[in-house]
């Protein structure tokens, strides 16, 4: 009966095991960084945010960010007060997101050392407006780890933002920087 | 339970397949993902660091200088004459330092009594919504006056030290909304000299404030301050004002009955009545630099 039980054990065992082995590889990260410009006249008008919550899966290449608006800093504290009261209504719209895949995830090889292109197809909601977004970068691995980079441009007033010095001071594409180490 | 050997493996193997069966459907789906709350503090609950004549819950950012021009002309019942009060003037000049989130230093030198002063606030609780709830901002704003003003009396040589007096503040500030903030701002001052042995040294106050919303640029302010032990002879200090955005700078225009900016001159010793119109036209100017930039952009 023992030796049953013990058999019973090793067999759920290796069912557990095999559950564990194929479940999707899943590379996350909560300090990634996205960068923005805007600069539409002499003023500087740009921001970082060091805490970008990012994942991806291996095998479907499906792939989401996400920030909290307010983690954007600037240069300068009243421009910082203005993006969020003024532009992006933070209290409202506390997030941003991005939700889309890597549709040329198959041909990463992520055993390999290398620095791979990277298609990305998705929807980007910032201000409560979700757009199309279409893009490429690259992603790089190294030992294991992937690293993605990529940049592009979206139309401010695409996303119902509005406010007097859009297309002036501010310009009126912002250009988008994304660096993420999973 | 009498169970064989010999079906025990089967049954064991089935299971097993089972769940690497139920493994392979378990696919990750991240847009499924729940979020999790986020803990939002509020900011922007007053516009800029003064109301009027007093603190507000704000401070100026981490590395950020503000150079700040207050102005005050004269009384609005000085008449025709005087250009209802436009020919005079009292300014307090002062520069604010943000050392980091929570902790703002400042100094100024006013025209009234030309005195200098120094403070500083420090913020204590702030205001959240989401993951952590909490009601209230609060602060502690602590004020030292130097009342440099050559002493015109032959028969009393004050100490220096006389020259000193204080104010303790804790400034309550909520934000209901994007349209409306409240401001409680309890006050104690301490007076190295008084003018009569019978006067007390320390006096309390209350401040409340408000600022109401009118358009993304444009904010409409009040601040009252009653006083709960009083010196005779003064009046307490009301004052009404717009707070303008433009840019860089913080543009505040106000009707107030009080003479000097700082936290005794102002909230003990406003020598003007509304009700006969002493009251002045007066002006904050801010202007924001920025000393040391965030570390993401030093490089």
């Amino acid at each position: 009966m023992n030796k049953s039980i013990l058999k019973l054990a090793f067999v759920l065992a290796l069912g557990i095991f095999s559950f564990s082995a194929n479940a999707q590889k899943v590379y996350s990260t909560k300090t990634g960084q996205i960068f923005f410009n805007a600069t539409g006249g002499i003023e500087k008008i740009a921001a970082v945010n060091n805490q970008t919550d990012s994942k991806f899966v291996e095998q479907t290449g499906q792939m989401i960010f996400a920030v909290l608006v307010k983690g954007f800093k600037f240069e300068n504290q009243l421009m910082e007060d203005h993006f969020n009261e003024n532009y992006m209504e933070s209290s409202k719209f506390p997030k941003a997101d991005f939700k889309g895949y890597i549709t040329n995830i198959k041909e990463i090889n992520f055993a390999k050392d290398g620095t791979y292109p990277v298609t990305v197809d998705g929807s980007l909601t910032i201000h409560g407006v979700s757009n199309k977004v279409s893009t490429t970068g690259t992603m790089k691995i190294e030992k294991g780890l992937p690293q993605i980079e990529g940049a592009f441009k979206i139309k401010i007033k695409d996303y119902g933002i509005s406010g007097m010095y859009i297309g002036d001071k501010i310009a009126p594409d912002a250009a988008i920087t994304i660096n993420c180490k999973y | 339970m009498m169970i064989s050997n010999k079906k025990i493996f089967p049954i064991a193997f089935i299971v097993s397949c089972c769940m690497l069966s139920f493994a392979q459907a378990q696919n990750v789906d991240l847009f499924a993902e729940k979020d999790e709350p986020i803990r939002d503090i509020v900011t922007s609950t007053f516009k800029t660091t003064r109301i009027v004549n007093g603190h507000s819950i704000e401070n100026v950012g981490k590395g950020i200088l503000d150079f700040k021009i207050l102005h005050r002309f004269g009384q609005l019942s000085d008449g025709a004459y005087n250009l209802f009060g436009l020919d005079q003037a009292s300014m307090r000049l002062g520069l604010d330092y943000g050392i980091s989130k929570t902790l703002m230093v400042g100094v100024g030198r006013s025209t009234f009594e030309k005195q200098y002063d120094g403070f500083m606030k420090l913020r204590l609780l702030s205001q959240s919504t989401g993951g952590k709830n909490f009601p209230f901002a609060l602060s502690y704003a602590g004020t030292m006056i130097y009342k440099s003003l050559k002493n015109t009396s032959t028969t009393i040589k004050p100490y220096e030290t006389d020259r000193f007096t204080y104010a303790h503040q804790l400034i309550f500030a909520r934000k209901f909304g994007d349209y409306f903030s409240l401001q409680l701002t309890p006050t104690l001052f301490h007076y190295n000299l008084v003018s009569t042995s019978k006067l007390p040294n320390d006096f309390i106050s209350v401040g409340i404030s408000m600022r109401e919303r009118i358009s993304k640029r444009v904010n409409f302010t009040q601040e009252y301050y009653y006083r709960v032990n009083k010196l005779e002879g003064y009046y307490n200090s009301f004052s009404v004002g717009f707070d303008i955005e433009t840019g860089g700078h913080v543009f505040q225009l106000h009707v107030t009955n009080s003479t000097g900016m700082t936290e005794r001159t102002f909230i003990n010793e406003t020598t003007g009545e509304w009700g006969k119109g002493n009251i002045r036209f007066g002006f904050n100017v801010s202007r924001v630099f920025t000393v040391r930039k965030p570390k993401e952009f030093r490089k």
